[in-house]
């Protein structure tokens, strides 16, 4: 899976999660960025996330997560 | 994971975008269609916010039942659950409002009237505790899990009034020995084990509804619903996947709890009760039974139809068939589970389904929004959607096998306890739907209720009777004159009360025994008038005569008591507007001013007559004993009572 078909997939995941249809993914974008990414909908980033990619990501990785395109480097680690 | 019973809809997500830049008027039906949908959660996440920016609009059409106002109070991290049951109860025409506790603080709050709990006011209060956190109080005094428990539920009901519901403990504990892991039952395993059979035993005592996240865990895999890397990170225990499967059951609960469970299945044949197409295929070509792995599954299937019959859940069938092809195999093939015993209402035709879906919401006097339809016809699903969106309709999967695992999944059913009642309630309208068929194939009306042959059996209130009259009196709301409302303990007082009169009734007729129909109420008053306090019956029975048949019973009663007229009083509600004029009917004077609301009605006895009936009256003798022993079970008067409505 190419990093572009990544941040595709992955915008989309966020668009859903955050319920915001403007979103759209830089390498440097954090929490910071989207006024609707607090610890509760992280939580259901990570499942959705885990579910569109099929993977699973492991509690030191999210741990260390520090923006998008760190995001974007592990699932495209672990998906096919 | 979705809401696989649900119909999937290709483009939900471009729908509910669209949906919210419409004027609210047409964006609330819309939005709230997208909530029969086979959703995920992050889609129930999105529809719960986008119905809350149209609150205003949405909350007059979740009428159903009164609003309710849940409290959810718990061990650990529950923020991320009241959209699940937001949505799962707007699907279900219900209006909620939660209360979310303080995290880990639920004890404190139920004992300090002075917390934000208690300004809430709930109805409806959900305790879930977290598995570490009943770990940690079972290792460290036995049993104190169930004990705080009862504290609280008492708590709940005598300090907030409102109903409990209960969360089981979720199992979450690696075993440490293995398959006998109850050899060990001080590991954390064990514990949990056991915790979940006290809480069992102590709920059924007590009559506290559970919502057994357990029993989830055990049937769709306990990884599905709990994740221990969130706990770790977030003490969330109910996974947030899950969270709006969490909503369902939570809603169904709770529709259960303000009656507004379905009723009803109503069942297609071909390819839905067994293989094959009977006109077709014949008594011989359908797949049913034994030695064929697909006639085997139809057959396993109606097992599970037939059990849910036996435990009050009215059988039907709407079938496009000819009606004698289509009960042939009802009667004569050797393989079917179900017979025609079993089926309250039988319609074969070739008219469109959503025609007979009302016709036999008719014919069984229940609402449509009390039936579920199962077809595994596509087309016909979404006819009956379209037609009647208030029906349940759940997909069906290809495979038969899997049916009754998905009518199960979809929980319609949903009851919080089982009477013998419901267990006779299939019978009763399959009766009740005998005698609709006689009256339409006769045209006269006297002739067909003299061919009834009505008994009416009546008693003064006894021991035996008192809980089941006290539950009639605070449910019935449609032939009901007056709404009064009696506790228990007041019900019980008159049956020493020499001023009061009492009438309970049940109808028997051709066709079977209609239970308990009806209860009056009199009192004598010091001026040889008898006033009518209470006179309620089952709407069942209307235009049979039984009207006039307790008027003559209440009439000989109040004659014994020295009374010389009946006073009748009818008090208007949102409900009670089929009896405004009984009195008038039973030849009562009106004798309030004409325009006042509430209605007093004069009959003098000096010159009653009584009034003609096919309603025989047989008087049973009331059973003595102390009132202590009331139960609620006997096979007496009360026994076959199915709700007066």
């Amino acid at each position: 899976m190419t990093t572009e078909q990544i941040y595709s997939q992955l915008t989309q995941v966020f668009r859903n999660v955050f319920d915001d249809d403007t979103i759209t993914l830089q390498p440097t974008t954090t929490a910071a960025d989207i006024p609707e990414w607090d610890s509760l909908s992280h939580t259901n980033l990570i499942a959705t996330t885990e579910s569109v990619f099929k993977i699973k990501f492991r509690t030191a990785e999210l741990e260390s997560l520090r923006n998008v395109g760190h995001f974007v480097e592990v699932i495209s680690s672990k998906a096919a | 994971m979705n809401l696989s019973w649900l119909p999937s809809r290709e483009n939900w997500d471009a729908e509910l975008s669209a949906a919210r830049k419409l004027p609210a008027d047409t964006a609330v039906p819309l939005l709230l269609s997208l909530a029969d949908c086979a959703l995920d959660f992050v889609q129930t996440a999105r529809l719960d916010k986008a119905l809350s920016s149209f609150k205003a609009d949405v909350r007059p059409r979740l009428n159903r039942t009164r609003p309710v106002k849940l409290a959810l109070i718990g061990s650990s991290t529950l923020a991320h659950l009241p959209p699940g049951i937001r949505v799962a109860c707007a699907r279900r025409g219900i209006w909620i409002d939660i209360f979310e506790g303080h995290y880990g603080s639920y004890h404190q709050e139920l004992a300090d009237p002075s917390s934000d709990l208690y300004a809430f006011k709930p109805d409806i209060v959900l305790i879930a505790l977290d598995a570490h956190h009943v770990a940690a109080a079972e290792q460290h005094q036995p049993g104190r899990t169930v004990e705080t428990l009862a504290a609280c539920w008492q708590l709940v009901r005598e300090n907030l009034g409102a109903t409990v519901i209960q969360q089981t403990v979720l199992p979450v504990f690696p075993p440490l020995l293995g398959s006998n892991e109850h050899q060990h039952p001080n590991s954390r395993h064990s514990l949990i084990s056991q915790v979940n059979r006290d809480i069992r035993a102590a709920s059924a005592a007590e009559n506290v509804a559970l919502l057994s996240v357990d029993m989830f865990a055990h049937m769709e895999g306990l990884n599905t619903w709990f994740s221990r890397e969130l706990w770790h990170r977030f003490k969330q225990e109910i996974h947030p996947s899950v969270s709006h499967f969490y909503g369902e059951h939570v809603a169904r609960i709770i529709a259960s709890i303000r009656g507004l469970s379905y009723k009803c299945l109503v069942l297609d044949l071909d390819n839905t009760l067994w293989g094959g197409v009977i006109g077709d295929d014949g008594l011989d070509g359908i797949h049913l039974g034994q030695g064929h792995a697909v006639g085997e599954a139809f057959v396993s299937f109606q097992k599970y139809v037939k059990a849910l019959g036996e435990r009050g859940i009215i059988l039907a069938v709407c079938s496009k068939n000819d009606l004698a092809n289509a009960q042939s195999p009802f009667e004569q093939h050797t393989e079917m589970i179900l017979r025609t015993g079993d089926i309250a209402c039988f319609v074969a035709n070739w008219e469109d389904k959503a025609s007979n879906l009302r016709k036999i919401a008719g014919t069984l006097n229940i609402g449509l929004d009390s039936i579920v339809f199962a077809d595994d016809n596509p087309f016909e699903r979404n006819l009956v959607r379209r037609e009647l969106p208030m029906v349940a309709v759940p997909e069906l999967p290809e495979e038969p096998a899997l049916y009754e695992s998905m009518l199960a999944a979809a929980g319609y059913f949903e009851a919080i306890s089982i009477t013998g009642e419901d267990q006779e309630r299939n019978r009763l309208y399959r009766e009740n739907a005998q005698r609709e068929r006689v009256r339409e194939a006769s045209t006269d009306m006297s002739s067909y209720l003299k061919s009834l042959d009505m008994k009416l059996l009546w008693s003064t209130f006894d021991a035996s009777s008192l809980a089941r009259v006290t539950q009639l009196i605070n449910r019935s709301n449609q032939f009901n004159l007056t709404t009064r409302r009696y506790t228990y303990d007041e019900v019980k007082a008159m049956l020493s009360d020499p001023a009061v009169i009492t009438l309970q009734l049940r109808l028997t007729d051709a066709f079977g025994d209609n239970g308990l129909i009806g209860v009056v109420v009199g009192r004598m008053t010091d001026h040889q008038v008898l006033e009518i306090d209470t006179w309620l019956m089952s709407c069942r029975v209307l235009g049979r005569q039984v009207e006039e048949a307790t008027l003559n019973l209440l009439v000989e009663q109040a004659s014994t008591h020295g009374a010389t007229s009946l006073t009748g009083f009818y008090f208007p509600t949102a409900k009670n507007g089929m009896v405004k004029l009984h009195y008038q009917r039973l030849g009562f004077d009106l004798v309030s001013p004409a325009d006042a609301p509430d209605s007093i009605w004069h009959l003098s006895l000096t010159d009653y007559v009584p009034r003609p009936t096919y309603a025989i009256p047989v008087e049973v003798e009331a059973k003595r004993g102390a009132a202590g022993e009331a139960n609620d079970h006997g096979a007496d008067l009360q026994s076959a009572y199915t709700g007066i409505s």
